[in-house]
């Protein structure tokens, strides 16, 4: 289909490998500056980049040039990858920091299927993470379960027990959809709390990650390079992140995902043209929580302790304000807008216990100012030309 | 016998608490189709507006009933600039956002009040002992114990059900609202000001608010920064089981829910860790039952 595409002039890649670029970067110095000051003029000097690139169509010159060339994007989203890496290979903090932002990106890539694609309002999201995550802590004290199936069971316990609301999730919409959610969300920490078997308040210890052998506590000797054993999780995490970011990507480009812009869009609609909405609605939340279990797993692995704490009410409004933030329905805008929710307010020390405070003023100002989030999700464009 | 009457009156306070902030979402709703999340964190600035009143009219040496009467004076006075602030300056300009950005903003409203009460009031992370102000015995009726406070507060809440209910249906002003809320553009044009009118029902709706913060602090003798966070999210179910825009269905849902509550409590003393879970549970069913709530929304979805 590309090769009939009507673009046949050849598009400039230099504006893609200056945003990867560009990106591992800003990635690297907000992790790695410690001085607050300097952190504040780094932070300002990436707004502005950001801004300039914007206004002069960079932005749209790296996405065309990405969509033509999906393969260079991959390509070169590896490379920045190991060399950011490579670079905070012994910063323990830092590298916890990026894993966490990816297991954050993660669950909002599986919100932005629900609520970006198929129109379903989520605002349990912490509750199926908290799901997977408990999942792996029992499953860790009776142990014997390969890690890699422990995470799936993650994924696996979240689904069935979001099945539990598929029919109220169905049932319901608008406002009365997102209180089913949010009852469910603030009810499984209140259920949390009062659990004995769980850990109560208290919560649980979990043992780490090893995949087939590959220890995921202990620290990696490469060529003669020391790298901390977050590496491992972060490598991990990212994994995770691409693949869910191509699932999101080709549930996008195939009809599946037009259909789920019809569902969300006109029910009635999609019921006219023979949709089976439900389908299509439980197809999507069960995609979502999926992902969400799993990457709870993960993170319970990773912190190795979990508690009601972790999986509050305020984080799933965490996530839906990253999904927000980034620009509804797009899956890239989930990445920095996890970057900036997560990494901001742990690298700016001076905020310290304020940083809920100003955080909620910052999501306040950009819901006034760019409600569209940071990266606007693109009109479909149908190609004509190429299908006749 | 004696536990029985104990249950009741508990659930009635609460059942009164919960109506009366379920009342405040259903009227948002009813006129600006928005659910005002902050609504919660509204009601405990009043609470905690209402206690500084009581510190500083105790202080200055007043009696207890003029204490009492300053608490419920700043809680409703703290509670109604702050709905109709947030009203004017955050909800009118994104009321043709998507409702998914209206209600995360509304919900960062609130958190910021949260969070600002936690930060600023003096030493805000711990609870704040409510001061007592009404009489502290009781009397027997059979073999239950009745708190005369608890009796009073309830009144003092039915009573001010009743006085919105007067408000909305019996004066001019609530004429305008209900206009406002069948059909802006009309209201427009038989001259309601617009502008003034939404601000001020957004007062309105807070005022409930607070005066629930304070009836909450004078029947628990304790607030708490984060209290109002649960009873949004309480007032919401409320308000959505009795059908959102309607009033009697949010008195309605407010009760049942404390009716749950309780019941979970009385018949299962050994779960009452779990009573929310059981309310919320049993709230998920009925919802999936019936998706609009008990008593429908007015002018349910058109195709």
């Amino acid at each position: 289909m590309s090769k009939l595409s009507p673009s046949h002039k050849t598009v400039p890649v230099w504006p893609l490998i200056a945003a990867v670029a560009f990106a591992a970067a800003a990635l690297t110095t907000l992790v790695l500056i410690e001085n607050q000051k300097i952190l504040g003029l780094a932070l300002a000097g990436i707004a502005a980049i950001c801004f300039a690139a914007a206004r002069f169509g960079g932005v749209t010159a790296a996405e065309t040039a990405a969509s033509e060339n999906p393969w260079l994007l991959r390509g070169l989203i590896l490379i920045a990858a190991l060399a950011v890496l490579f670079v905070l290979r012994d910063d323990n903090f830092g590298l916890l920091m990026v894993a966490t932002v990816l297991i954050y990106a993660t669950v909002c890539i599986g919100l932005t299927i629900q609520m970006g694609y198929a129109g379903l309002t989520n605002f349990a999201a912490a509750a199926f993470v908290g799901t997977g995550g408990y999942t792996a802590a029992m499953l860790g004290q009776k142990g014997g379960l390969p890690d890699p199936l422990v995470l799936i069971s993650g994924g696996l316990i979240a689904v069935l027990i979001g099945s539990l609301l598929i029919l109220p999730v169905l049932r319901t919409r608008g406002h009365y959809a997102a209180l089913t959610t949010l009852a469910f969300g603030v009810m499984f920490n209140v259920f949390l709390d009062a659990n004995e078997l769980l850990g109560g308040p208290q919560g649980l210890k979990i043992p780490g990650i090893n995949l087939f052998g590959w220890d995921f506590s202990s620290d990696l000797h490469i060529l003669g390079f020391t790298f901390s054993f977050y590496v491992n999780y972060v490598i991990l995490t990212g994994v995770l992140t691409a693949l869910a970011m191509i699932l999101a990507g080709l549930l996008d480009k195939s009809w599946i995902g037009v259909w789920l812009d019809v569902v969300r869009l006109d029910e009635t609609a999609a019921s006219v043209f023979g949709l089976k909405i439900g389908y299509w609605k439980i197809l999507a939340f069960t995609l979502g929580n999926f992902l969400a279990g799993v990457m709870g797993a993960v993170y319970a692995k990773m912190t190795g302790f979990i508690a009601p704490s972790n999986f509050t009410f305020g984080d799933s409004l965490v996530m839906v304000s990253i999904v927000i933030l980034g620009g509804i329905g797009n899956r890239w805008g989930v990445l920095p807008a996890a970057l900036i929710v997560v990494l901001l307010p742990e690298k700016l020390q001076f905020i310290q216990e304020y940083r809920l405070l100003l955080y909620a003023i910052l999501v306040i100002v950009i819901l006034i100012v760019r409600p569209d989030g940071f990266v606007a999700r693109r009109v479909r464009a149908l190609r004509m030309e190429a299908r006749s | 016998m004696g536990v029985i009457g104990q249950h009741l009156l508990n659930g009635m306070m609460q059942g009164t608490i919960y109506g009366l902030v379920a009342m405040g979402f259903t009227i948002f709703f009813g006129v600006m189709n928005v659910i005002k999340f902050s609504h919660g964190d509204v009601l405990t600035l009043g609470a905690f507006g209402g206690l500084v009143a009581v510190w500083a009219t105790h202080s200055l040496g007043l009696s207890v009933p003029s204490q009492f009467i300053a608490a419920f004076a700043a809680a409703m006075l703290l509670s109604a600039v702050a709905g109709a602030g947030i009203s004017h300056f955050l909800i009118m300009p994104l009321r043709n956002a998507p409702p998914l950005n209206m209600l995360l903003m509304t919900m960062m409203v609130g958190t910021v009040l949260r969070e600002a009460i936690r930060l600023f009031f003096p030493n805000g992370t711990n609870p704040q002992r409510f001061p007592e102000l009404l009489p502290s015995g009781g009397f027997d009726i059979g073999s239950s114990f009745f708190r005369t406070d608890a009796l009073i507060l309830i009144v003092a809440g039915i009573a001010s059900i009743g006085v919105v209910y007067w408000i909305i249906n019996r004066t001019k002003f609530g004429l305008a609202m209900r206009a406002v809320a069948e059909d802006v553009e009309t209201a427009r044009t038989m001259g309601i000001n617009f502008a003034r009118v939404i601000p001020l029902t957004f007062a309105l709706g807070s005022i409930t608010a607070g005066f629930a913060g304070t009836i909450y602090g004078l029947y628990y003798s304790e607030i708490n920064y984060g209290m109002g966070l649960l009873l949004a999210v309480i007032g919401f179910t409320a308000a959505i089981v009795g059908g959102l825009g309607n009033i009697w269905g949010a008195i309605i849902g407010g009760y049942l829910f404390a009716g749950l509550q309780t019941f979970v409590v009385a018949a299962i003393p050994s779960m009452s860790d779990y009573k929310n879970v059981f309310a919320f549970v049993l709230i998920i069913m009925l919802i999936t039952w019936r998706p609009t709530g008990l008593l429908a929304e007015r002018g349910s979805e058109r195709v």
